[in-house]
Order: structure tokens, then C-alpha cells, then sequence
């Protein structure tokens, strides 16, 4: 019995070393030094309680990434869930040359997120950049795309589609080719209209993997950083500011290790919360076979 | 719950509907990909209100023919005719059918009542016109205590009379179902094939039915249409597939155990039996329950004997190697190794010819 436990404890070690290094200590120890002031040579970190959130709420620049990061993912969620539903359907018909067309959706998201950030970089350069290129011929002029602060952050929404849409395309498709061809027949027996299969027996056949996509989307919408720093760098003045790229930021350019430990509690804190909404509200909707 | 599958009595004598069944006719059907042929040109009449079995072994068209009558599928050529109009190149929700799935096509997400009733729903029907429908298919098919649930949590059985569901409510003239019995065990196959024939001649609708399984055919069907091949080998009532097949193959396929094949030497003198007219390339047929013990006819030897309890089929072989099934009454009680003689009657005997298959006459 005492080998067996032994050998078990040994099996999980590689894994639970890691977890513990990387994921539950730092995760303990951010919380603990969101308590406390942020050591300073001579001077060692002293306990404050909720000194550092009533702070944060006091720091506007809090406020600009939090109202930036809800727009963001206002935009990028619903857009890119609804687009990549599209493409998954358009790709999941006979049509010819359907695995070109399949390969070039999903390329966005095999291209590292630097890549993409540069590609759209050049995209966005004014006067000779892609956009401002295109636009010239139709008499446009000369635009700062993320150099604007009405258009940096619709800027970045739009990479962000672009990436994410593709991915999500991949689950919407692995599902409607699982859903047996035999239902959609059946419903053309019966009179349904095309219109009417989708409503009714598509969508809640792709509910689970709705689920699944959004809860991600989320996840994804709070944790982009490499476009940011890529491209804009937050600015300008605070406009494509995230709050993962604020958290960087604070922790390593400004090495205030106490708003960065409070930005990162508060951050985690609301994904918790919409994670939990997500599965509470959906989740009872939601029919797994 | 799963005692509710047993056979259920349908209630003797109830009022007729509207529904009844229309004529389906195929007029030289093809169907054929590139250029291998799943079907080449099969024609069928259906008369309205008779109950049709398409039978053939795997591969034979006989699935594609249906889909072609339902339109999931399109004909490369020919014409398909329901109740005297041409739906050739009508869709399948215009065809007036209702088909039942081999694997029932239910929709996971909506329960069984509203699986029922999604197509009337499509198809707008009054909310109380639906209703009296659906109670209607609920009563004849005896689920009242299901509607609620989701086919998840249903049994092939009850899942098998979703489906059924389905069409009856549809109250289409021709019913279509392609294999519908081969997810059940045998016991409920038995128990549901009575229950579809006692549904279709109590709806009086048209009967398509796709099947590999003779014994469904024969049980069910006041018309046989025997595939092979993507053509039709024989198009005949059971009774008459039984006793003149028409083809070496249609007489191969029919029967449990299917008939016994012997090929003639040119005398057509087999194992001390004149079995055939000299010639030349000659199958004489005889059914295992054709043989009998004794007498001056065919001697073999038992090679092996399986007792199935009223009877017992026994491998035999000839001189010359050809085996020979026999169907004998009871417990037979041979030894294997045992030599045989087995007497039958002239009248019983078939007689094909070995290239083309067809049916000879047999003027012995």
C-alpha cells in the first residue's frame, strides 16, 4: 500500500512541480503582495491591507484600460464568434477548392502573434500602408490609423477579429461536421426551410461549442498584450491601454510590484466572475448530447 | 419501461383518416456516378396502398432507389411518378412522403413531442390541427408516457417509434423506410415489424421499405422487388419469389436456408438422380425443405447436422463435392458421416441456366 502511494506521489511529481512553480505560487504569492507596498532597496515590503485597491480606484489610468478592455471585448467577442460561425458554414458546404479556403481562415491563427502584429503594422503605415494605398485611389487621404485616438483601438479590435475568427471557425466546423447529414435531410422531408433547419436545430446542435468558443473569446479579450506592445505600446495617451498591458507596465517598466500584484487579483477576479456567468446563464441552455 | 416494448395489439377496429396511400411508379431509373451505375434503369409500378419491399444485399441500389423516389438524391435519368404526378425534379418536402431513417434522424435537442411535430411546425400547421395529430400518433403508437423526454433518454424501441411518429403525423399517401428495423435486437424486430405492417394497413398508405432481410420481405410485403446490381431480378409477390424465383440469384436469396444450386453434369444425372434434361451448363435448384429421408433419390453424405429445435438443417455432400442442404422435421439424429439418400418431388425441382441465371422450364 505504502509503494503504491509512493509510486503515485512520484508520478505526479513533473506535473505538480511545475503547477506549483509556475501557476499556485506565484498565483498565493500575488495575492499576498497585493496587501503589501512594494519593497524598495533599504525599504522591505510593508502590510497596508486595501490600500492598493482603494488606490487603483482612485488611478484613472486604471479606468481608461478597464473601459478599453470592455470595449475591446464588446467588439472582438461577438464579432469574431459570429464571423467564424459564418466561415464555418460557408467552408462546410461542397464548393470547389474548399480546403484552400479552409487553410486560408485558419491561417491567421497559425502565424505568431509578432507576425501578425507587423503585417498589420505595415497594413495600417499612413500614406503607403495598405489601407491609406487602397483609400488613394478612391480619393482618400492621409490617415494615422494608430496614431488616432478615435482609431487606434477600433484598429486593434479589427487584428484581433482577424486572428481569432479563423480559430473559432476550426470548433464550429469540427461540430457541424459531427451533426449526421441524416437531420438535415429529414427536416428537407418535412418542409423545413433551410432558414428554419438553422434556427432550430443548427444553432442549438452548436450550443456546447458556443459555449466553448465564447468562454475562450473572453479569456482571449482580457489576456492580449503582444499586439500592444507590438503596435502601439498603449497609446496614444492610454487609447489601446489593456489591462494585461497595463499589469506589464506596472510590474516591469514602472516596477511598482504592488499595483501590478492589485491589477492582477482584480483582473482574475473578473474573469472568474464572467466565466461563472457565462456557464450560470448558458450553461442551463446549453444541450450536450 | 422496456416491458412496454413487447408486442403491442393495435386497437382492433379504429376510425379510417383521410390518409390514404397513392401510386408510386419509377420509369426507367439510372443513377450512376462517373461511370459506375448504383442503379440502371429500374422500372416499378407500386399500386396504392400496397406495401412494397425493396430487398437486395448490400450494394444492390436498392437505398438509392428510395432516396431517389424521397429526392434526396437525384436520377441521372427516368422519371419518378407519386399518385400519378411526375416529381421528377420536385423537392423532397413537395413529394408528399414521409421517411423513416435507418437511424430514426431524431433531433437530440427537442423531446419526443417536439420531435414529432417539428416537421408541421416547419410546415405551419394550426396549432390545433398539430395537436389532433399528434394525440393521434400518440395513441396508435402507444407514447403518451414519453413526449417529455429526449431521445437520449428513450430505448431503440421507443426511439424506432418516434420515428414512426413522424410519418404518421405528416399523414403523407407514401411512407418510405430504409432499414428501420437493423439497430433493434431480434425480438423487438419481430415485435416491430408486426406493428409497422398493422400501421400501414390500418393508414392504408404506400409502403416503400428497404431491406437486406428475406425474412422481412417475406413477413411483410405484398410485393417483393428483389435488387442485385443496380436492376431489378425480380418484381413478384413473396409467395411467387418463394416458389418460381425467376433468377439463380433471386432463388439463392429467398428462403432460410436459401435454396440448394447443384450444377449438372451435361447428363444431368447428379449423385444416382436424373435432376435435369441433358445439356449444357445447367443449375437444378431444390429447396432444403423440399428434401425428404428415403426413397430413390439424391445420395450424399451428412457432413454435419445443426438442430434448431422444430427442425434440423443438415450440410451434406455429394460425390462430386457440391454440397446440399436439407431441412428435415424435428431431431433428424444423424451421425455425421452418415449416408443419405434424400427423395423429393418432381415439382419441386428448378431448374437455371448457369450463364445467365434465368429461369428454365422444367418439363420432367
Amino acid at each position: 500500500m505504502r509503494r503504491e502511494s509512493l509510486q503515485a506521489w512520484l508520478l505526479l511529481l513533473p506535473a505538480l512541480v511545475l503547477l506549483v512553480a509556475f501557476t499556485h505560487w506565484p498565483a498565493a504569492t500575488t495575492i499576498i503582495d497585493s496587501f503589501y507596498t512594494t519593497p524598495k532597496g533599504s525599504r522591505p515590503p510593508r502590510f497596508v491591507g486595501i490600500e492598493n485597491y482603494a488606490d487603483l480606484m482612485s488611478d484613472p489610468v486604471f479606468w481608461t484600460a478597464l473601459t478599453n478592455n470592455a470595449i475591446y471585448a464588446v467588439w472582438t467577442i461577438p464579432v469574431s464568434v459570429i464571423l467564424a460561425l459564418v466561415m464555418a458554414l460557408a467552408v462546410n458546404t461542397a464548393m470547389p477548392g474548399r480546403a484552400l479556403v479552409r487553410m486560408a481562415y485558419f491561417t491567421p491563427t497559425m502565424l505568431p502573434m509578432i507576425a501578425v502584429a507587423n503585417i498589420w503594422l505595415f497594413f495600417y503605415t499612413p500614406d503607403y500602408g495598405l489601407f491609406d494605398h487602397i483609400l488613394s485611389w478612391f480619393g482618400g487621404g492621409r490617415h494615422n490609423w494608430l496614431g488616432d485616438r478615435a482609431t487606434a483601438l477600433p484598429a486593434m479590435i479589427a487584428v484581433a477579429v482577424w486572428k481569432e475568427a479563423g480559430f473559432f471557425m476550426i470548433f464550429y466546423l469540427a461540430a457541424l461536421q459531427a451533426m449526421p447529414p441524416d437531420l438535415k435531410e429529414c427536416a428537407a422531408l418535412e418542409g423545413s426551410s433551410r432558414w428554419n433547419f438553422f434556427r432550430r436545430v443548427t444553432i442549438p446542435l452548436l450550443m456546447p461549442t458556443t459555449l466553448f468558443v465564447l468562454v475562450n473569446a473572453v479569456i482571449n479579450a482580457f489576456r492580449l498584450v503582444d499586439h500592444v506592445v507590438v503596435m502601439t505600446r498603449g497609446g496614444p495617451d492610454n487609447a489601446t491601454t489593456l489591462l494585461l498591458y497595463y499589469i506589464y507596465e506596472a510590474g516591469f517598466r514602472f516596477w511598482d510590484q504592488a499595483l501590478a500584484a492589485t491589477l492582477t487579483v482584480v483582473l482574475l477576479g473578473l474573469l472568474g466572475l464572467l466565466a461563472w456567468l457565462q456557464f450560470g446563464v448558458l450553461g442551463k441552455r446549453v444541450h450536450y448530447r | 419501461m422496456e416491458g412496454q416494448e413487447t408486442s403491442r395489439v393495435m386497437p382492433a377496429e379504429q376510425t379510417r383518416t383521410a390518409t390514404t396511400g397513392a401510386a408510386v411508379r419509377l420509369t426507367n431509373v439510372a443513377r450512376r456516378w462517373g461511370s459506375v451505375a448504383a442503379l440502371d434503369g429500374v422500372s416499378l409500378t407500386v399500386a396504392a396502398g400496397t406495401f412494397c419491399v425493396l430487398l437486395g444485399p448490400s450494394g444492390c441500389g436498392k437505398t438509392t432507389c428510395l432516396r431517389i423516389v424521397a429526392g434526396l438524391e437525384t436520377a441521372s435519368g427516368g422519371t419518378v411518378e407519386i399518385g400519378g404526378r411526375d416529381v421528377t425534379n420536385l423537392p423532397p418536402a413537395e413529394r408528399g412522403v414521409a421517411m423513416v431513417f435507418q437511424s430514426y434522424a431524431l433531433f437530440p435537442h427537442l423531446n419526443v413531442a417536439e420531435n414529432i411535430v417539428f416537421g408541421l411546425r416547419a410546415r405551419s400547421v394550426a396549432p390545433a390541427e398539430r395537436k389532433r395529430r399528434l394525440d393521434r400518433a400518440v395513441e396508435i403508437l402507444g407514447i403518451g408516457h414519453l413526449l417529455a423526454r429526449r431521445p437520449a433518454q428513450l430505448s431503440g424501441g421507443q426511439q424506432q417509434r418516434v420515428a414512426l411518429g413522424r410519418a404518421i403525423v405528416a399523414e403523407a399517401p407514401v411512407c418510405l423506410m430504409d432499414e428501420p428495423l437493423s439497430n433493434l435486437d431480434a425480438q423487438l424486430r419481430a415485435d416491430m415489424r408486426r406493428e409497422i405492417l398493422a400501421l400501414q394497413r390500418r393508414l392504408g398508405i404506400t409502403m416503400l421499405y428497404v431491406t437486406h432481410d428475406q425474412t422481412e420481405a417475406m413477413g411483410m410485403a405484398d410485393q417483393v422487388v428483389l435488387l442485385r446490381d443496380g436492376h431489378i431480378e425480380q418484381d413478384a409477390p413473396p409467395a411467387d419469389v418463394y416458389a418460381t424465383p425467376a433468377t439463380a440469384f433471386a432463388a439463392s436469396f429467398i428462403g432460410t436456408p436459401p435454396m440448394n444450386l447443384i450444377k449438372l453434369p451435361d447428363s444431368g444425372t447428379i449423385a444416382g438422380a436424373l435432376l435435369g434434361p441433358p445439356g449444357v451448363g445447367l443449375l437444378a435448384g431444390i429447396r432444403p425443405e423440399s428434401l425428404r429421408l428415403g426413397g430413390q433419390g439424391i445420395s450424399a453424405v451428412v457432413s454435419h447436422a445443426e438442430y434448431l429445435g422444430a427442425d434440423t438443417v443438415v450440410a451434406c455432400r455429394l460425390a462430386d463435392g457440391q454440397s446440399l442442404l436439407a431441412r428435415l422435421p424435428g431431431r433428424a439424429g444423424l451421425p455425421d458421416g452418415a449416408a443419405v439418400t434424400f427423395d423429393f418431388d418432381r415439382a419441386d425441382l428448378h431448374l437455371f441456366d448457369a450463364a445467365s441465371g434465368r429461369r428454365l422450364p422444367t418439363n420432367a
